[in-house]
Formats: structure tokens, sequence, C-alpha cells
């Protein structure tokens, strides 16, 4: 394996876990602070690359529509949570799986009657079009960096926001013990109301931002909602620094397992024995080390402190 | 005092409710029985089919709400097991192995090493923590049928032919098939209310209302609990084998997540911890999703909301729904 292949490859999985932080970042919040187990944020995610796509054809501009898309993103995720989500804190999660599933189907259809069924595409933006010579032989699209560095800054600015602020404190009282935080004085229906609009938004962020590199199609965020889960399980529930952590991490060993494991495998078994259990084993990686996780440390790496 | 008295009530309302259940089920059996000869009058094969289509998910649905009703163990991977099943009878029927008994051994064998494996770490979990492993054991699976290219990968594989019993060509006819999944499932819903009924199915309920005094009283709920999620897991097994019977078509798409959730929501839909409840959720859910694609194209955007509504305005499933209205007339 040649190194710029290993670095193309370790940037993709950083990109790839930067967006799962995108995602995980909201869900984990949701899950810890709400004990609502939320398997919505995917289509929200959808919804906001959708709503990107739309808008930047509108305008004409990548920019204006993304400015545009993420207060809508923000409203449309409040709107839900008034219609549906604040109806199902405190029940059972079981009664919250199957409310979730229903709003999964609904939109995933809605999204097919508003803009079609086939995928939508996004272009890059002129000025980061192109690619960037890194080193030697290493050209790397530009667009991809500005998710990574994007990603970057938003999860410094939560973890400040988090740790720094007094809506950050009230979301880390609220992780621990809901019900105290409540007993204290605080609206913690308006506490949860915040904390849900802005990981809806981030995640339609994180939709946003990919649009010009996937195809933006119904379903999109299926997937992506269940890799999102394995994160803020193997991070520790309610842990922004946890699903941090977890998202590098599965988006790396996801990315690198796919590419080098077939190459691994080869050292020990021979080539096309190796090529074949390489691709069986590459999509499981993820899940065996989540099994492992939770095997080793049931609360996860970095559970939130009770 | 007046706690007493809502006890009595809630026993009395209880055991009502039981004897509702009991009526509801057996009527849905003779229907069930009777339905081939009605289905005369209209596109024969097209209601047979559909029918036994709704019984295997019923099976799969019941073998669900053993764990999730009475141990609290809510798997969020039991598309798994259907899967094993339906690839136990695809990958041996490829391979010219076409009887039903040889088949469905098999099938029940890797179910029972697969939820015993399984079971053995995920129960070492709790709560949500239960829910996302049980779902990476199943995508694990799903990953690995994908893989399997000698049996048709992401493709899957069609089958041969159906299954034989002995030799004879039972399934062949979509009667025969028809039978045969409505006796495997009154088969598996009066085992299943034996387990619940015996003392085995006590300490279960026992582990779920309170895992600490169990322990204190000398049981290891851990044992009882995976003892119930192998027996599930194998029932969910037959479900498949039945299934790609069915369909004469197994798939990796089995044993989606998707898949899963939809099991949930079939068993959920109809009550949980009722048994009677999924079987009859299941069979709602599938005839709903069928009359509604029917309707319109776009048949999801009435169907998803219609879920969200069962889950805000009707507490306990259909199971819960008729116990109110069959209250509120007793009462």
């Amino acid at each position: 394996m040649s190194l710029t292949l290993f670095l193309v490859q370790t940037l993709n999985g950083l990109q790839f876990g930067i967006l799962l932080f995108l995602i995980a970042a909201g869900l984990t919040l949701v899950f810890g602070v709400m004990d609502f187990i939320n398997l919505a944020h995917g289509v929200q995610y959808m919804v906001g690359a959708y709503l990107a796509a739309w808008f930047t054809a509108l305008t004409g501009d990548f920019f204006l529509g993304l400015l545009l898309a993420l207060p809508t993103a923000l409203l449309f995720g409040l709107l839900l949570e008034w219609l549906v989500f604040r109806h199902l804190y405190g029940r059972d999660h079981l009664d919250q799986v199957l409310a979730t599933f229903g709003v999964i189907l609904f939109l995933n259809e809605a999204v097919k009657v508003a803009w079609g069924s086939s995928p939508l595409s996004v272009p890059i933006p002129d000025a980061f079009s192109g690619s960037v010579r890194m080193m030697d032989g290493l050209l790397y699209p530009v667009w991809r960096l500005v998710v990574i560095g994007s990603g970057f800054a938003i999860a410094i600015g939560l973890a400040l926001l988090v740790s720094r602020t007094r809506l950050g404190m009230l979301v880390r009282a609220g992780a621990v013990n809901a019900p105290m935080v409540s007993a204290l004085g605080v609206d913690i229906g308006r506490l949860f109301m915040i904390v849900f609009g802005f990981g809806a938004m981030l995640a339609g962020f994180a939709g946003a931002m990919v649009a010009p590199i996937l195809s933006v199609e119904p379903g999109m965020g299926d997937n992506i909602l269940i890799l999102a889960f394995v994160v803020i399980v193997i991070g520790g529930i309610g842990s922004i620094r946890g699903a941090f952590a977890a998202a590098l991490l599965v988006g790396l060993v996801d990315t690198l397992g796919r590419s080098f494991g077939p190459q691994m495998l080869r050292l020990m078994l021979d080539p096309s024995a190796a090529s074949q259990t390489g691709r069986a084993l590459a999509p499981m990686l993820i899940y065996i080390l989540m099994a492992a996780v939770l095997i080793v440390r049931p609360a996860g790496l970095f559970p939130a402190q009770r | 005092m007046s706690a007493a008295g809502t006890d009595i009530a809630v026993t009395a309302k209880a055991r009502q409710a039981v004897g509702g259940r009991e009526r509801a089920i057996i009527a849905t059996f003779v229907l069930l029985a009777l339905a081939p000869i009605a289905a005369q009058a209209g596109p024969q094969g097209y209601i047979i089919d559909l029918i036994t289509r709704m019984m295997i998910f019923a099976i799969a649905a019941l073998s669900l709400d053993l764990i999730l009703g009475y141990g609290a163990m809510v798997s969020f991977g039991h598309a798994a097991f259907i899967g094993l099943g339906a690839y136990a009878v695809g990958i041996l029927a490829s391979h010219g192995v076409t009887d039903f008994v040889v088949q469905l051994a098999a099938a029940l064998a890797a179910a029972a090493v697969f939820a015993f494996v399984t079971g053995a770490l995920s129960l070492r979990t709790k709560g949500v923590y239960f829910i996302m492993i049980t779902l990476a054991f199943s995508q694990m699976l799903f990953f690995f049928g994908v893989s399997l290219s000698a049996y048709g990968g992401d493709d899957g594989l069609s089958l041969p032919e159906r299954s034989r019993l002995f030799g004879l060509p039972l399934f062949s006819s979509d009667k025969g098939l028809f039978y045969a999944t409505l006796a495997c499932l009154i088969g598996c819903y009066l085992l299943c209310r034996a387990i619940v009924a015996s003392r085995f199915g006590r300490v279960l309920r026992g582990a779920r209302e309170n895992p600490v005094r169990m322990t204190a009283i000398g049981f290891s709920p851990y044992r009882f609990q995976l003892v119930a999620y192998v027996i599930s897991g194998m029932m969910a097994a037959l479900a498949g084998a039945l299934l790609a019977n069915q369909t004469g078509f197994v798939s990796p798409a089995y044993m989606s997540w998707q898949r899963s959730g939809e099991l949930l929501a079939m068993t959920i839909f109809g009550g949980v911890g009722t048994l009677v409840g999924p079987i009859i959720g299941a069979m709602a859910f599938l005839a709903l999703e069928e009359w509604l694609a029917g309707l319109t194209e776009h048949w999801k955007m009435i169907f998803g909301p219609l879920l969200v509504c069962v889950v805000l305005f009707a507490r306990g499933g259909i199971m819960g729904l008729a116990a109110r209205i069959g209250g509120k007339r007793d009462g």
C-alpha cells in the first residue's frame, strides 16, 4: 500500500467521521437529555440536503442556498417537535421507535412527491471546486477539505457551547438528571425544544455540506442514521466528547477497513480468499467494533458522568 | 383502601381482557382456516398469497413479542433470524436438498447457535445498549449475506423449487403452503402461551419487573432470558423458512434494519405483551399496507402518520384500543 493512497483514505475517513459527528451530536444530546430515541434524525439530514439543493437551484448560489436552508431546517425541526415529538417525551422507548418510524416513512415519501424520486445533484461552489496539491502526487478535492474544516470548527464551537455557557450547563445537567433540573426551576420543555431544534439544524447542515459530494435522494438518511447510532453508543450516550471521538474512529475504521482490509488479509491468506473475506469483513468492522466496546465497557467509551 | 379497590378492579379487567383475547384469537384462526374457501369468490391466488404472507409475519411478530413483551428485551435485530431461516432453505435447496424437515432443522439449528452466541453477549448490556447491540449483530449478518457471492450476494438467490415434505410436493400448491403456515402459526401461538403461563414464563416476567428481587430470591435472570431469546430466534427462523417458500426467493434485504424496525412496528401496533396482539397487528399492518398501496402510489404518506396517530392516541396498540372499547361497553 502506498503512502499517498493511505493519506487520501485517511482524509476520506476524517471527512466521513466529521459528517457522522455532525449528525451524531444532535442525536446524542436528544437521546442523553430527553431519553428520546429519534429514528427520524436521519431524515432531518436528508431534509437538510434537499433544502440546500432546492435553495441553491432557486438562488443560483450555494452559500445563499445554505444560508436559507439552515434556518428552514431549524424551523422544520421545531415544527416536527411541536407536532409529534413533544408528545413522546416520557413515553416508552417502544412508542418512540414506532412513532419516529412513521415519521421516516412519511418524509421519505414526501420528498419524493415534492422533488421527484430521481437523485438531485448540487454543483460544488466555484470558489472551492478543483483539487489542491498537498504533496507530490497527492491531489485532494478542496470541497472535502472545506467539509472537514467546517466540521472541526463546529465541533470546537459545540464543545465551548456545552462546557462554557449557561445553556450548555443546563444541557449537561439535563443529561445527568432531567427531573432534578426541572425541579430547580428550569423550563425543561423550552430546553428540550432548543436542543431538538439545534440538533435538527446540525443534521441539516451535515446534509447540506455533503450535498455537492453525494447524490441527494430519498432514503439517504436511513443508513447514516444507523451509523450515527453506532457512534453515540460507542461514544457513550449524551456525551459530545464521546460522540466526536467515536465518530472519527468509526469514520476511519470504516474507510480504511474497506480499502486496506483485503490487502492486510493477503498477508495471511491467498489472494482470492483474501479479497473474498475482505469484502465480507470490511462493512462488518464497525459493528464488530461496537459489539466489542459494549462488551468491555457497557456504557460506551466516554459515558456522561452520573 | 381505595388502592386495594382499584387493584381488584384492575385484576378483574385484566381477566376480562384475557377472555376477550382468547375469543379474538380463536375467531381469527377460524376465519383464517375458512379464508381459502371464501377466496374462491375473488382473485384466489392473490388473496391466498397475501394471507400466507400475513401469517408468516404474524409468526415473526409473535416470536418478537415473547422476548419483548414478557422479557423486556427490545431486539432491534430480529430480522436477522428471518434471514437465517430463509437462507437455510435457499442454500440447501440450491444444493438439491429440498426436504423441508432437513431445511427446517438446519434453519432452527443455525438460529439457535446465532441466538445463543449473540444473546449471551447482548444480555450483558441493558436498555438502549441492548437495542443497539442486537442491531449491530443483525447488521453483521446482513453484510455477511451481501458478501455471499456464491449465493447471489446483494441480489439474492431464487429457489429452484418449493420445499417437499417427506418427498411429497405439499408446498407446491398455494393452498398447501397456506395451511402449513396456519398450522405453524397456531402451533407457535400455543407454544408461546404455554411458555408464558409456565414457571419459566413467570420467572421471565419477574425478571422484567424487578431483576434485583429475582436474583435475591435465588433465580439467575440471565439464563432464563437467554433461553427465551434462543426460543424466540428459532421461531423467527421458522417464519423465515416459510417466507423463502412463499416468495421463492431469498435476499439480504430480509435482514435489513428496516425489516427489524417493521417487525417492532407490527408488534407495537398490535399490542406488546399480549401474544394475540402482535398476530393481529402483523396481519393488520400488512393488510393496511396492501390496501393503501392499491389506493395511491404514495401510500407511505398515509401509513406513516397513521403509525404516529396509533402511538399518540391509541396506547397499547390494537389490543389496548379493543380493551378500552370493550371496557366502555361492559362498564
